[in-house]
């Protein structure tokens, strides 16, 4: 008996008296064959929800059955393409459908034409087990491609095909399992988008995601197989950190997420990506960046499904020994995404009428970064930067909470910050990362073994500054000694000269952590040998007089990131200016 | 033939559940025949088993379980496109009330419209020249842009909608008329007039507005010259609240066509979306729907983004769709769900002021709050003038540092304050009521903003201006710029 829809309501439809259909099964819906996935189960009803618009369905249009989970679809072709939630590549879908993203195509998510260029690695008579290579092919400029066994897979291989020019879907060996049966692989396999893939074991984490951005480097670093939040309101930058993030950091593949955000910003990714040219391997960055494009006004349940796509694809390199780092933005449409599904499942809302497995979920994708040693005994990490949108940018809503639990790094964007057009408008008060200890042992080895004192010393300048300015709003500045008005100019070139990057100027863009420790080392110094000077007598005006703290507010745009040479001259002129003051005063 | 089901199960508020139905597709369109003859649209929009749930458009006043005929059409609701739409006014479920007759259809137009593939959007680079310095200067309105207006009950948001309208021009292709000169010929609206006076063209939706309102946009357009280039859909706050949630599908779905298949470049005003929203919660709460905040359902930013993701500019053809979404902030407040979720879809925001406005500043926008994300792409050299991004970022910059010395100034009193505090104060004063504050016919060039922005930050010391290029600075810095204020 072939089962037939018995009810639609937007994305949420529902088969009667049916028990052909497990969770989480994909199904096809309509005569349409919309793709849809099975959430709910009981001897009455079985609830689908369908991840394309269901405008158009009719009552009894039939519901067919595939009996496997809703996979990604893994091979050759990934990097470099734009998807949309489950997968579909949108370049192919606008040479069949024009400019408007159609319903009902179950389109093949990777180029069967391309040809790779593909060499071998194994030979008849190995024996491989889940997770072993098998062969290689150029993917991009970039990156070379992998094949594996599926994780849950060993045999033994009976065929091997020679080297040479072969398309995704063209069988590469043939491998012999326990039970007797032999098994073609092709360069494309298939994983449930919902299931972690299996590792070895996890690592500890202990190497930092460079990003070149100071305020996240020095101040808040993140870890490679870490994840971080990124909440703000509307307008305080959270795609623009993003986007800056995707472009510098030192992942070797970026998985870029538009969940439920807006169209013209996934085309600026895609135009930008493209015209721009990673300094390290001269390379558009397209080469190394998958986008995932989940518009907000494409349907909601592949919102929903577009995260797990992404981490699946991002895991799936990461077992080739890439370091992948995952951008989500935003995380809060996609538990919107959730709490529309579970409105029209009727489902009894926890706060603010997100369901009550929230939390449960975040956990779920949260949980998928780490720094780990796959099957095939690679190291390879997923890091997740997921951006968080509080409603009424107001931090304590269920979203901003529940991540806040998961993360152990929170950029926190703050508006008074975005509205003095102080960007990255990460609060430096509320932010944190617990990753600092685990990651000063690399700072110190391989930046400077002062490294981790000197971000001590600029905190406290901070802190100092926020302790002091509670006062200046009382009573205003005038009427604190010298000592306390110094830390408070050294506070401003701290937050004007170091904090604040400017994203659109070619060296400030990206500042690689020699330059950032140098940076720190000249603001320390100045505020050290200040501090002395006054303790002898200086004035503080004389000491301003100098130029020197305008000098320092400079140093990003005035030394170039290949001439660090020149931070000598300025500890020197430090040195000489400041000393002056106090030998005038003793003379 | 079409098959008639006759009576209801059940009426609830705007909607009615029908029993025994088959062959029903989800978001059809049915007509409700009453038995005095008139006849009333409704949608599907749920369905379960043998038993529909209609929307009824022109509300369920007058209709009984047992005084109707419903005739399903099979098909989504469609409108009738045609170039001659402009200059027609259309109620919010899109059928003609100014008398004319229907329009004669190119083409019949799904209104639900279909989500725009990333890959074929361009992403929008021209500005779109208003005239207004506090817009142009500092939250540029690009075309292709959805750019809302936030403002409360009583502030001028029409008023300024009138005067974008009425200023707005393009640049960049040669193109330096503004989108509707005064001498524009009247007269029908014909092919060759549309190719003389631009592409340009106005879609004007009202929903839930007063009839003042509707009539003194409906004036402006006329003492502009633009009424044949407007096509207006008005659901006024009298009219049926669910043919309120058709209006903006029906506006966008001309947009579409005209822009993307006429070439032209539309600007969609849309007012009051604070309406639209309440209309969506009051349709949603009689479904018997779970409320999300405030009591909204839970995809209100699905919903409002299927409308404002209807904006760009799209591969192969050579028209746009630039939206200015109006909307009264409740209560003055910006973190309501209606501004909140709304900015979170769009690309920026222009933001009222009640305290400007009230000291007389018009248009008083809230500088700091008000932001356009595209901007960034569309100024500078080649756009409007290299030293834009420059003049911009200080401007905000030291605006920011009035409002810290203003409230300084509120404890300690403006004696007390340091030199440097005292001279944001004296710039602040200046910026509002020379800057921000201009006239109603003032329509001012790039220039004249971009050199008054420069005028009035040399009335700060050279020192304080850290946002801009220090060769730039030198060049234009100049304290005897300041001297006309001071």
């Amino acid at each position: 008996m072939s089962n037939t829809i018995y009810s639609i309501n937007g994305p949420v439809v529902k088969a009667a008296d049916t028990k052909d259909f497990s969770m989480l099964e994909m199904v096809y819906v309509g005569s349409k064959r919309l793709i849809g996935e099975v959430i709910g189960v009981t001897d009455k009803f079985t609830t689908i929800q369908v991840y394309e618009n269901t405008a158009g369905l009719k009552i009894g249009e039939p519901i067919e059955s595939t009996g496997q989970p809703v996979c990604a679809t893994l091979g050759p072709g990934i990097i470099s393409n734009i998807f949309d939630g489950i997968e579909r590549p949108l370049r192919d879908m606008t040479k069949l459908n024009g400019v408007f993203v159609a319903e009902g195509n179950a389109l093949f998510s990777l180029d069967t034409e391309k040809k790779y260029d593909v060499t071998v690695t194994v030979k008849v008579g190995d024996k491989l087990k889940g997770g072993d290579f098998y062969c290689t092919c150029p993917e991009t400029a970039l990156i070379t491609h992998k094949c594996m066994l599926p994780p849950n897979v060993n045999g033994e291989v009976t065929f091997a095909a020679p080297n040479g020019q072969y398309q995704v879907n063209d069988t590469i060996i043939k491998i012999k399992l326990e039970d007797g049966t032999e098994m073609p692989l092709t360069m494309v396999q298939k994983w449930p988008i919902k299931k972690a893939r299996p590792i070895a074991r996890r690592l500890p984490i202990n190497r930092p995601l460079i990003t070149g951005q100071r305020v996240i480097d020095t101040i808040i670093p993140i870890a490679k197989g870490g994840a971080a939040a990124i909440p703000g309101g509307f307008g305080t930058g959270k795609t623009m950190t993003q986007h800056q993030l995707a472009k510098w950091c030192d992942a070797d593949i970026i998985v870029y997420i538009g969940c439920g955000e807006r169209g013209n910003e996934m085309t600026q990714v895609l135009e930008e990506f493209s015209e721009l040219i990673d300094p390290k391997s001269n390379r558009p960055l397209t080469d190394r960046t998958v986008l995932i494009a989940n518009t907000s006004n494409m349907p909601v349940a592949a919102r929903e499904a577009s995260i797990y796509t992404g981490i699946t694809l991002a895991e799936y390199y990461r077992d080739m020994g890439y370091h992948i780092a995952i951008m989500a933005d935003s995380t809060s449409r996609w538990a919107e995404a959730l709490r529309e599904i579970s409105g029209r499942l009727e489902e009894m809302p926890a706060e603010e009428g997100f369901p009550a497995y929230l939390p449960s979920r975040l956990s779920e994708f949260y949980e998928r970064a780490g720094y780990v040693k796959n099957l095939n005994d690679t190291e390879g990490s997923v890091t997740i930067i997921g951006a968080v949108s509080p409603q009424g940018s107001d931090f304590s809503e269920p979203v901003t909470q529940n991540t806040k639990r998961f993360v152990r790094c929170f950029w926190a964007l703050d508006k008074s910050l975005a509205y003095a057009r102080h960007y990255p408008a990460i609060d430096w008060n509320q932010s944190y990362s617990e990753y600092i200890e685990d990651l000063s042992a690399y700072f110190n080895e391989n930046v400077s073994p002062d490294f981790m004192d000197l971000r001590q010393e600029i905190s406290n300048i901070l802190q100092e500054e926020t302790k002091l300015m509670e006062i200046v709003k009382l009573i205003g500045a005038d009427v604190l000694p010298d000592d306390q008005k110094l830390a408070i100019e050294t506070a401003r070139v701290v937050r004007v000269g170091f904090l604040q990057q400017n994203a659109y100027h070619k060296d400030d863009t990206y500042v690689p952590l020699e330059k950032q420790m140098l940076m720190m080392k000249v603001i320390v110094s100045l505020y050290h040998k200040s501090l002395d000077a006054l303790k002898v007598g200086v004035m503080l005006s004389d000491i301003m007089a100098t130029g020197l703290f305008d000098k320092a507010v400079k140093i990003k745009y005035d030394i170039p990131n290949d001439k660090l040479g020149m931070f000598g001259d300025y500890l020197k002129e430090i040195d000489e200016k400041i000393g002056a003051l106090s030998v005038s005063l003793g003379a | 033939m079409s098959l008639q089901y006759v009576g209801l199960k059940d009426i609830n508020g705007p909607l009615v559940a029908l029993e025994g139905v088959s062959g029903v597709a989800y978001d059809e369109i049915a007509r409700l025949r009453l038995n005095d003859g008139t006849e009333r649209i409704g949608r599907v929009v749920e369905l379960e088993g043998d038993k529909a749930i209609l929307q009824i458009f022109e509300g369920t006043n007058g209709i009984s379980l047992e005084n109707t005929r419903t005739i399903f059409s099979g098909k989504p609701l469609e409108i009738a496109l045609a170039p001659e739409m402009l200059g027609r006014v259309f109620n919010g479920a899109g059928k003609p009330i100014d008398g004319l007759g229907p329009v004669f259809p190119e083409k019949m137009g799904d209104v639900n419209g279909q989500a725009l593939n990333p890959v074929a959007r361009q992403y929008p680079r021209n500005y779109i020249h208003t005239g207004i310095s506090s817009i142009d200067a500092l939250m540029t309105l690009i075309r292709g842009q959805k750019l809302p207006i936030f403002s409360g009950s009583g502030l001028s948001h029409n008023k300024l909608a009138v005067q974008i309208v009425k200023q707005a021009k393009l640049t960049g292709e040669g193109s330096a008329n503004t989108m509707f000169a005064k001498s524009t010929p009247k007269g029908g609206t014909d092919a060759a007039n549309i190719g003389s006076t631009g592409d340009f063209a106005i879609v004007f939706a009202a929903m839930g507005v007063q009839n003042d309102v509707a009539n003194y946009f409906r004036r402006s357009f006329e003492e502009t010259g633009a009424s044949e280039r407007v096509c207006m859909f008005l659901n006024l706050s009298s009219d049926p609240i669910i043919e309120r949630l058709l209006t903006p599908l029906c506006a966008l779905t001309a947009a579409e066509y005209l822009a993307f298949e006429k070439n032209m470049h539309i600007l969609v005003i849309m007012t009051d979306m604070t309406s639209y929203a309440e209309a969506l919660r009051e349709f949603s709460s009689s479904k018997g729907e779970i409320p999300g905040r405030k009591g909204y359902p839970g995809y209100l930013y699905s919903n409002l983004a299927s409308l404002y993701e209807r904006a760009g500019v799209v591969e192969g053809s050579t028209g746009s769709v630039t939206q200015i979404p109006i909307l009264t902030m409740p209560n003055d407040d910006i973190t309501h769900p209606i501004p909140d979720l709304t900015a979170y879809i769009t690309e920026g925001q222009i933001v009222f002021d009640r305290d400007l406005d009230q000291r007389g500043v018009y248009p008083g926008l809230s500088v700091l709050l008000s932001l356009s994300r595209l901007m960034k792409d569309g100024i500078g050299e080649g756009y409007t003038r290299a030293d834009h991004q420059a003049v911009a970022n200080q401007l905000f910059a030291a605006y920011a540092k009035v409002q810290d010395a203003r409230s300084l100034a509120s404890v300690i009193g403006e004696e007390e304050l340091s030199e440097a505090d005292r001279a944001y104060m004296r710039f602040g004063r200046l910026f509002e009521d020379n800057f921000l504050n201009q006239g109603f016919d003032e329509n001012r060039s790039m220039d004249e903003t971009l050199d008054l922005g420069w005028d009035l930050l040399c009335t700060l010391p050279k020192n304080e201006l850290d946002r801009i290029d220090e060769k730039l600075l030198d060049e234009k810095y100049d304290p005897a710029r300041a001297a006309r204020f001071l």
